[in-house]
């Protein structure tokens, strides 16, 4: 049985004036312990595909199941990271890495250690009582990684995390999710519109196609790569060649003269 | 000098000319106080304004000792300051309950947008003689006028402030499967916090207006009652002597709110 199993998934968002299709038939499965990208031009639904998967509303049509179970049943098995931290500025540090623990009424001695214990592996120690605005972006997008992974949800989902970041702090940072994610085996799903993101981090790339969304392709990323950390993928000599075969198949996305 | 040496002094230098500039401050509040109140004697004094209508600084201040002495300026104030701070606080409150039901069903907010249009533009002292009439002449119905005044605003004001938070944050405690109450309590609430302390602010001011004019209509006690006392009677100095009173004390209620501001507001500014 499938780990996450997106089954003919379509979405379509109502106004008064419009109907639009944000996701057509879109059919995917995940194994447990992968790490896997959404890759696309804007447009592409990505993020709608996230939040159906997080079971923050359900598709017009199709199911997603996590383990067998319907996402829209299951409490705290998904974590969420946003493209900005989100962190609650008037909680300090340790009232937002256990906010997650807090909603779901599992704040427990052992949990509390454990959430703080991950801050300290994230390389933040004594910021506990300190507020998020005295951080620095990459700080804060660490805190919220902490905060998300402080629940210990099955699957995470990442929702272009490194791209508020400078150039320095992001490659700095995939190497710190990737590395804590792989020893975590956590299963992960990262929305990016970051080819080189995409190929360094991840098993497996889905390319997804604009207007209406659809799953247009599927690369696996060589062995080679997938050891590698994100920071050393980029420099491999594997790497240019699955760029270009990437890039290559997105151009071939855009209609012609859209640029 | 060193570099070091040199950017020290140019701080102490820095630090001196923001010192000197606040003295300068200080000492041109000061002038026009002094200018506003010496002014206003020499001109009662001389017959350049009428003294009967304008009194003078110098008989409010008799006034004032002999009503501290025989102990009537403490009660009437007592019974307006305490009509003033119920009539705050239960407005203040009842519109953040009535924003956060709102709120809670946008079904009835989309219902209720009417009414509150209709209430809010209407003036709420006209409501006077009715609560009046239905409360009694008494402390409750001057604790109500007080309240009425600023309860719709407030609503207005803070559920506009409810639906303005940020929806990201929303998401956030969703994927963590909190449910509405939580949201409220965790997100929209603090993130409001700015929002309700401004309208305190607004309120203290409102109410102030309300228990005057409640007094006006209807009480034999109070600092209201005062001014429309000493009206009838043509007794200006006690006029006066009531409006420095409340001056003085709808600012001390505004500093208090702003100490609360800096109590409740925490984000490590």
């Amino acid at each position: 049985m499938d780990f996450l199993k997106v089954d003919a998934v379509h979405h379509t968002y109502f106004t008064k004036t419009s109907a639009v299709t944000a996701l057509s038939d879109v059919s995917l499965e995940v194994e447990e312990g992968e790490f896997v990208s959404f890759l696309g031009p804007s447009g592409c639904g990505k993020t709608t595909l996230l939040s159906i998967i997080a079971g923050l509303f359900e598709p017009t049509e199709g199911t997603v199941t996590l383990e067998g179970k319907r996402v829209e049943t299951a409490e705290n098995e998904i974590g969420y990271m946003l493209q900005q931290d989100y962190l609650f500025p008037w909680k300090n540090i340790e009232e937002n890495i256990l906010l997650g623990l807090k909603i779901g009424n599992s704040l427990t001695p052992d949990k509390k250690a454990y959430a703080l214990k991950l801050l300290q592996e994230m390389g933040l120690k004594g910021v506990e009582t300190q507020f998020p605005k005295q951080l620095s972006g990459g700080m804060r997008q660490r805190v919220a990684l902490v905060r998300t992974l402080a629940t210990g949800p099955k699957l995470l989902m990442l929702d272009e995390p490194f791209s508020a970041l400078d150039y320095q702090t992001k490659l700095k940072l995939e190497d710190l999710v990737s590395d804590t994610l792989k020893s975590f085996g956590k299963t992960a799903i990262l929305v990016t519109h970051d080819i080189g993101e995409a190929i360094s981090m991840s098993d497996r790339v889905f390319l997804f196609s604009a207007r209406p969304g659809q799953l247009h392709k599927t690369f696996v990323i060589p062995k080679e790569l997938k050891d590698e950390t994100p920071f050393n993928a980029r420099n491999h000599e594997a790497y240019p060649a699955i760029f270009q075969t990437i890039w290559k198949e997105l151009e071939s996305l855009e209609p012609a003269g859209e640029r | 000098m060193s570099p070091q040496e040199n950017v020290k002094f140019l701080h102490q230098k820095y630090i001196q000319s923001l010192n000197r500039e606040k003295k300068w401050v200080r000492f041109y509040q000061a002038v026009i106080f002094i200018v506003f109140f010496s002014g206003w004697e020499l001109a009662s004094q001389k017959q350049w304004i009428d003294p009967l209508i304008f009194s003078a600084p110098s008989k409010v201040w008799g006034l004032f000792l002999t009503k501290i002495q025989d102990g009537t300026l403490m009660v009437d104030l007592g019974y307006t300051l305490s009509e003033t701070v119920f009539g705050f606080i239960l407005g203040t409150f009842l519109g953040t309950l009535l924003a956060a039901i709102l709120w809670w069903s946008p079904m009835l907010s989309k219902i209720a947008d009417p009414y509150l249009v209709v209430l809010n533009s209407m003036p709420k002292v006209a409501l006077g003689p009715i609560l009046i009439v239905a409360l009694g002449p008494s402390f409750t119905s001057i604790v109500a006028m007080g309240a009425i005044i600023s309860i719709i605003i407030t609503t207005i004001v803070v559920y506009t402030s409810f639906k303005e938070v940020d929806p990201n944050y929303i998401k956030v405690l969703q994927t963590f499967g909190a449910n509405r109450f939580q949201i409220f309590r965790e997100a929209i609430l603090p993130a409001s916090f700015p929002t309700i302390i401004s309208t305190l602010k607004v309120n203290v001011g409102l109410s102030w207006v309300g228990v005057i004019v409640g007094e006006f209509l209807v009480s034999s006690k109070g600092l209201g009652y005062m001014i429309i006392y000493g009206f009838q009677v043509f007794n200006f100095t006690l006029v006066m002597l009531s409006l420095l009173v409340i001056a003085v004390f709808a600012t001390v209620m505004y500093q208090l709110v702003e100490l609360l501001e800096r109590k409740l507001i925490k984000n490590g500014s």
